[in-house]
């Protein structure tokens, strides 16, 4: 049905702008971003259980995806030395301001606490640091998909409920799978189940991203996004089979927890480059807008899009 | 004046019900300024007056001191998109108004702009213009059938009544874009900076000494109005000459309009203008005239900038049904909001269901 819809656009130039984000800062951001958000929720709770290496590891995680995060987003700027302008205003319009509110006590937090961790000074200030960067972990991740989806870019606009629940369950895969890696097998079980329910999470939402939102779907499923994205499928889902099967072994953690940060990696490559792809062609925000003015024409609410 | 704002109308405590979207009255006073603020400004482009000379553009780079750029708003002296009249290609950073021109082979129904004789023969054809993006199989051989452009046609072409030889009358379409003005702007709600805000003529405009550049409006705008300036970093867009209109002036596009193709003045006039004229149009049997962003109703709560239009808006490179983002950001945040709590689910599940050690 929305093959057929045929339309004039003016001289084939896209409508709306290319987001102009830079590749890689940004899909980096949103990876390390997840990843560091999921492990500092993990290290707050596994401090509290009593399980010191895996709260070492997760802290670390966090404090280094913080940190190197805020680098990408910084260097992202158009005018990098104005990166303090994000703090002159709060909008809980602009995702981007409150995220600068949910990044800098995070970084703050989790930077702070690997640094401690890492120095062995503080213990109590320790604690209370991860469990600061824990409650600013979970909205780090999250808020990320809410940054994309809120442009006019149609196929992140589209997925503006799904987008949201892909990063932070493709969070819990990369921070379960980067704290697998690196913690001793005995200590390191909440890190494979959380790991397995992200990527099984990750893996439905996806699908529901690549198939059931029409038109806009296909940049999903075609040309450079549609190869990130089957990559990323592949890896996740080797590395959450892989992560049931031998995750109890060394080697077997590494594998699989490599598998599931890669797959988290393309999985932020491929939703970037569909947004850039459905951005490019204006067949993406016409034809949507069209069967839209169609549907409010003929009385009923709209089926294709949001 | 009062101290400008930064803020969207909602969540400024003047709108109790914080709207994202839908219309609102004084879009001015909401966004925070006192009631004796002026009146809201605005620009009607009548585009089935529009001749095509882009005077407008002129005075906008000159007033403005934009850049040079060509028709993929990079830099570039030369710059021709040798694909039509039209080398500006689209609004940018350095292109704050732009001249779309389309060239159809079908059916004139407009007195003014149409090459043609008055009363000539009128054959709707219904067919898409050559230019297009029909997704057909024979979409390229049902260009050439109707292109003025095609050997046979041009052999057929007189150029004293702009006739071909089988009756194909052509017409030009020509409108100049520019920033809309969204009663509610996508690119100031997103702004994390305040950079963007709201003047006290409604207007939407960037502060350039508080961008930094993060390009966030750049994607948010329905309608692909604001670009980055490359080397610059920051963003750039219309500011309906904010500076003329602090001193009593009219916009330059608007000064430099030859045949009052774009008029600017206090919205409610201009729209009070507009209907007057699409009934005269649509009293003359141009059926295809509508207004573009004079609905109050529409996806943006109604543009400040907006437009007479000959064809769908899809044809002069306009979405045809643009919604800002925004208004779909409480359901975002709260797909936030619950993902994040999953999330601490999820952890806390994973820990309490694993056997220490």
């Amino acid at each position: 049905m929305v093959d057929d819809v045929e339309f004039t656009s003016y001289y084939g130039r896209q409508i709306v702008k290319s987001p102009v984000w830079k590749t890689p800062d940004v899909p980096l951001y949103l990876f390390l971003g997840g990843a560091a958000g999921s492990s500092s929720i993990l290290g707050a709770i596994a401090d509290v259980t009593g399980r010191p290496a895996l709260t070492r590891v997760a802290r670390l995680t966090a404090g280094g995806g913080s940190i190197l995060s805020v680098v990408f987003l910084v260097h992202d700027l158009g005018r990098p030395e104005r990166f303090l302008h994000m703090l002159r205003v709060i909008k809980p319009t602009s995702p981007l301001s409150v995220g600068s509110y949910i990044l800098a006590p995070f970084s703050a937090a989790a930077g702070a606490t690997a640094a401690v961790e890492l120095l062995g000074w503080f213990p109590r200030l320790k604690r209370f640091g991860g469990a600061v960067a824990g409650i600013f972990g979970g909205p780090l991740a999250t808020y990320t998909g809410v940054l994309l989806a809120n442009t006019a870019v149609p196929s992140w606009h589209a997925v503006h409920k799904e987008l949201p629940f892909v990063f932070a369950s493709s969070g819990m895969a990369a921070g379960g799978g980067v704290t697998m890696a690196f913690t001793p097998v005995a200590e390191a079980g909440p890190s494979r189940k959380m790991a397995v329910t992200g990527a099984a999470i990750e893996l439905g939402l996806m699908h529901r991203v690549e198939h059931e939102h029409g038109i806009v779907s296909e940049p999903y499923r075609i040309g450079k996004a549609g190869k990130f994205l089957n990559a990323a499928r592949t890896c996740t889902a080797a590395g959450a089979g892989l992560t049931v099967l031998a995750g109890r072994t060394r080697l077997g953690a590494i594998a699989s927890g490599t598998l599931l940060a890669a797959g988290s990696l393309l999985t932020r490559f491929g939703v970037f480059e569909a947004g850039l792809a459905s951005a490019k062609d204006p067949k993406y925000t016409v034809i949507p807008q069209r069967e839209r003015l169609a549907a409010r024409q003929n009385g009923h609410a709209p089926s294709v899009t949001h | 004046m009062t101290s400008v704002s930064s803020a969207s109308p909602a969540f400024t405590g003047k709108d109790p019900q914080n709207r994202l979207f839908g219309p609102l009255p004084d879009v001015t006073e909401e966004a925070g300024y006192e009631p004796d603020h002026p009146k809201r400004v605005g620009f009607f482009t009548d585009t089935s007056v529009c001749i095509g000379c882009k005077a407008c553009e002129v005075a906008c780079k000159e007033w403005n001191t934009l850049p040079m750029d060509d028709s993929h708003g990079t830099r570039d002296v030369i710059g021709l998109s040798g694909m039509s009249y039209d080398n500006t290609g689209q609004l940018g950073a350095n292109s704050w108004r732009h001249v779309a021109f389309v060239e159809q082979s079908r059916v004139v129904d407009l007195p003014m702009p149409a090459v043609g004789l008055p009363g000539a023969t009128r054959q709707d054809t219904g067919e898409p213009s050559p230019a297009g993006h029909a997704h057909q199989d024979d979409s390229l051989a049902e260009a050439q059938a109707h292109s003025v452009l095609n050997a046979e046609a041009l052999s057929e072409f007189d150029p004293q009544t702009a006739q071909t030889g089988s009756d194909k009358q052509i017409r030009w379409l020509m409108s100049s874009d520019v920033c809309k003005h969204c009663t509610h702007a996508a690119c100031l709600d997103v702004c994390p900076t305040g950079a963007l805000f709201r003047t006290e003529y409604g207007t939407v405009v960037v502060q350039g000494d508080i961008c930094n550049g993060c390009g966030y409006c750049v994607p948010a705008c329905p309608y692909g109005v604001i670009d980055q300036r490359k080397d610059d970093g920051r963003v750039f867009k219309c500011t309906m000459c904010y500076d003329r209109l602090t001193d009593g002036l009219m916009p330059a596009c608007a000064t430099a309009c030859p045949t009052q193709s774009i008029q600017f003045g206090d919205l409610d006039e201009l729209q009070a203008r507009a209907d007057a004229r699409l009934a005269t149009l649509q009293s003359q049997g141009v059926e295809t005239a509508r207004l573009y962003g004079r609905d109050e109703d529409d996806g943006v709560g109604g543009a400040g900038a907006f437009f007479l239009l000959l064809d769908e808006p899809e044809v002069y490179g306009l979405p045809p049904d643009p919604v800002v983002t925004t208004r779909d950001l409480p359901a975002m945040w709260r797909a936030a909001a619950t993902a994040a709590a999953m999330m601490v689910g999820v952890a806390l599940s994973a820990v309490l269901g694993s056997r220490k050690r």
